[in-house]
């Protein structure tokens, strides 16, 4: 009887024991992603601190481009695809500093690292929520861009270079914060490290979005096209790849 | 001390030696070009200084990777070896190559892909070693290091990729991208001194890095015996 007894706790132990570490070691990378990305999504949407941040950032750049460009009618149609992609480009090193430094400042990347998930996750989850507080800022930047200089920016082709490039510059962007912002320089770091690596992203992007804006065939478009998409593919995978080696301690 | 290996001293000599040697070749040797005349002489030596600088780039994010697999830490020192020697020779190259465009192009700088993508690569060295500089851990130093080359040496081929979009007026010397590029053609005697400067370089690489391999490993030893001394 006592035997059983202990046959039967002993079971109930196992049982218990299992259980959580089951539930551990078998975690879903989508549901770990996705939850970090609610926690980034959440908090910026009580603040509004990094977005607006960025906006109001984006909106002096392009002020500033106009005096420093002319911008005429005549210059309009050949810059507008370099002075839109410069300042997201501008705008999105200050959100991707900024969201690295929250959670090294406030000891939540001690926190993330420390929870039973796939590191993986959490490199995914803050790429993702960096990628959607760019496509915020880009998408309040474009129409009140074509508002102010009469270009009509919403197009659908136009929008999806817009998300091809902002998926490779957030892919890199977010790798290259998580190592700079563990350094003495911190933010000063950043587009040093970022900007000659992500070169390529933006090139093609300017060059895609620029043939669209002044009507080349799509031929022309096709092969900067392709670029972003081979960009982005292969610094996702090459991100995913060493993130791990960037959080360890 | 360790003294310096005997092999080091020989390679040292060697170096001198065929560095003379493709000088010779490069300024008296080789036939004057016919269009471009003496200052085409400088090709010899900017060729070689690129070849080492690309060679080093890639060995740099070779043992970057080989680093984050083994985490030895002779594999970070090699790497850092790579990089700084590579960074001078890049920074020749450069050089080499204005002091040549401006009677052949009669400007210093273009916007071409390979000078694009020589500068940028230049940048991301600067940015490696300014990323060094700001971590004061070897380890993480090391770690870092060695992601950073590999993203690197991934993004610099498809930078040259991107601006090759853009018209290149430099002239191509192995593998035209396409027919109406402009080729140069070398007579037997121009091969000779081209490929001897190739081989002058490699050599001169070579040593250069066992010099700073061997310098890291005498910096590390060196900050072991300080940190012993404090204690």
């Amino acid at each position: 009887m006592t035997n059983k007894m202990q046959n039967e706790e002993g079971r109930m132990q196992n049982t218990d024991s299992i259980h959580p570490s089951s539930f551990i070691t078998h975690p879903s990378l989508l549901k770990a992603t996705f939850a970090i990305v609610q926690k980034d999504l959440a908090a910026e949407f009580r603040s509004f601190e990094l977005v607006s941040a960025m906006l109001v950032f984006s909106l002096l750049v392009i002020i500033i481009f106009n005096f420093a460009l002319e911008l005429d009618v005549k210059v309009r149609q050949s810059v507008t695809a370099g002075v839109l992609w410069t300042t997201f480009a501008f705008a999105g090193t200050l959100g991707l500093n900024r969201s690295m430094a929250t959670e090294k400042d406030r000891g939540c990347m001690d926190g993330l690292l420390l929870a039973p998930v796939d590191r993986s996750a959490i490199y995914f989850g803050k790429a993702i929520s960096n990628l959607a507080f760019m496509l915020i800022v880009e998408a309040i930047v474009l129409p009140v861009y074509s508002v102010l200089y009469n270009v009509n920016l919403f197009r659908l082709d136009l929008i999806g270079i817009i998300l091809l490039g902002s998926i490779g510059y957030v892919a890199v962007g977010t790798l290259l914060s998580a190592m700079s912002v563990q350094t003495r320089t911190r933010e000063v770091l950043l587009p040093i490290l970022l900007f000659p690596v992500a070169i390529p992203v933006l090139l093609a992007a300017v060059k895609a979005s620029n043939g669209l804006l002044t009507g080349a065939e799509f031929a022309e478009v096709l092969i900067p096209l392709n670029i972003l998409i081979v960009y982005d593919v292969v610094f996702i995978a090459v991100a995913f790849m060493v993130f791990d080696f960037v959080v360890e301690e | 001390m360790q003294s310096k290996p005997i092999a080091l001293k020989i390679l040292d000599v060697v170096s001198i030696i065929v560095l003379a040697i493709s000088t010779y070749l490069a300024l008296f040797f080789a036939p004057t070009e016919l269009v471009m005349g003496q200052v085409q002489r400088v090709f010899y030596f900017h060729i070689g200084t690129a070849w080492v600088g690309m060679l080093g780039f890639i060995i740099a994010a070779v043992s970057g990777v080989a680093y984050l697999i083994t985490k030895d830490m002779r594999w970070d020192r090699f790497e850092v070896a790579a990089v700084e020697v590579s960074t001078v020779f890049f920074f020749l190259t450069i050089v080499l190559g204005s002091i040549w465009a401006r009677p052949a192009w009669n400007t210093w700088w273009t916007w071409d892909p390979r000078l694009t993508t020589a500068a940028v690569t230049e940048l991301i060295y600067i940015a490696y070693f300014m990323l060094r500089q700001g971590i004061d851990d070897p380890e993480k130093r090391a770690r870092f290091g060695a992601v950073y080359t590999l993203l690197g040496g991934v993004s610099a081929p498809i930078t040259f990729m991107v601006i090759r979009l853009f018209r290149t007026i430099h002239p191509v010397i192995v593998g035209a991208a396409n027919a109406n590029q402009e080729k140069m053609s070398m007579n037997g005697d121009m091969k000779i001194a081209f490929f001897f400067a190739l081989f002058a370089f490699t050599v001169i690489f070579v040593d250069l890095i066992w010099h700073r391999i061997r310098l890291g490993s005498l910096e590390d030893k060196v900050e072991q015996l300080k940190l012993k001394v404090s204690m």
